[in-house]
């Protein structure tokens, strides 16, 4: 269990990462008004940063996966071609990544 | 009047948070089993699905939680992974301008999943706007709230092994990546994502690779914007 340091942190990291999804969500309508467009860089980044962030994160979600040493990563190879092929196929975000999830576990419990 | 106008709204809301709901449900109970498997039950759950909000920084939370990391680097991490959600918030300017009342709640509750509900609403003229985004939003939210604490219930009950289950984070980038792949021509924002984050991986480390490739990535980004209105162009 969690003693009362460890509690007291937690909480100040929960607040932290409340604070930074609140200013995430509301900087946009601090900064630009209504009533004029936002200047177009901002406006270019908003069509193209978004599907760079994802890349990040998918990368992010892989970091620690070693090619050289333990599995070389062929579980997280196989789950990943799995819910692309299965997403592109059916279209179902639920079944994708359910079936992602479900075949990863399987594979590091059992097989690998 | 006030009450049927209220009833109406959540009566036209309802239908359109159906997927929502039944995502919503799963993740958020993956993401409170998580929780629990980490040591943190109920209230931590709730607290975090109330006042984060925001799916992808919770599960990455859990790890920040169990490692006790310092709520700078929370911080950082929350600014980094909900950067998207300041583009959301410039493409609902024009949508929530009329809105007079809960539009800080609004603004509060705009997920992925809700702002892809509202972007593309057109709230028939016979209903009141404020309500119906209210509901969206609302109803979303008890959901994600719902099923994180239903997971947690479940966590307590749960016999089976869950190593590998916080793959289910992984499977949701995976997703949006195809689908946001499936939905574009063009490919270079995403290439030019995954590029630069496997670069710095490999120059900097998976610890302290986040923040040098999210200034690369912006930079990269704008090189085509600078040079001349081609990038520009090419968008959309």
């Amino acid at each position: 269990m969690l003693d009362k340091t460890e509690g007291m942190r937690g909480i100040c990291l929960i607040l932290a990462m409340a604070a930074a999804t609140l200013l995430t969500r509301f900087l946009p309508f601090l900064l630009f008004s209504p009533d004029r467009e936002a200047p177009k860089y901002v406006e270019y980044l908003g069509k193209t940063l978004p599907f760079a962030t994802i890349g990040l994160l998918v990368v992010y979600c892989l970091k620690d996966v070693s090619l050289a040493g333990g599995t070389h990563g062929l579980p997280e190879a196989a789950a990943v071609a799995a819910i692309v092929v299965l997403h592109w196929w059916r279209g179902n975000t639920l079944l994708s990544i359910g079936a992602g999830t479900l075949l990863y576990m399987v594979l590091v419990q059992t097989v690998f | 009047m006030r009450k049927s106008r209220k009833i109406a709204a959540l009566r036209y809301a309802f239908p359109k948070t159906l997927p929502v709901m039944v995502g919503y449900l799963f993740l958020g109970m993956a993401y409170g089993i998580l929780m629990k498997a980490n040591g943190f039950g109920f209230l931590w759950v709730l607290a975090m699905s109330t006042f984060v909000y925001a799916g992808s920084l919770q599960y990455v939370g859990v790890t920040l939680l169990a490692g006790g990391a310092h709520p700078v680097y929370g911080f950082l991490m929350g600014l980094m992974i909900n950067a998207r959600h300041l583009f959301y918030g410039i493409s609902m300017l024009g949508k929530y301008r009329r809105v007079n009342r809960f539009r800080a709640y609004l603004i509060f509750a705009l997920t992925d999943e809700t702002f892809s509900v509202v972007c593309s609403e057109t709230v028939p003229p016979r209903l009141s706007r404020e309500w119906v985004y209210l509901w969206i939003s609302l109803l979303n939210q008890v959901y994600w709230v719902a099923g994180s604490l239903a997971g947690v219930l479940l966590g307590s009950l749960i016999t089976f092994d869950t190593k590998g289950l916080d793959f289910a984070l992984t499977a949701l980038f995976v997703v949006i990546f195809t689908e946001q792949w499936k939905s574009r021509r063009d490919h270079v924002p995403a290439l030019i994502g995954v590029v630069c984050s496997v670069g710095c991986v490999l120059i900097f480390g998976s610890g302290s690779f986040i923040i040098p490739a999210m200034v690369m990535i912006l930079i990269v980004l704008s090189v085509p914007y600078i040079r001349g209105k081609k990038g520009r162009e090419n968008v959309g």
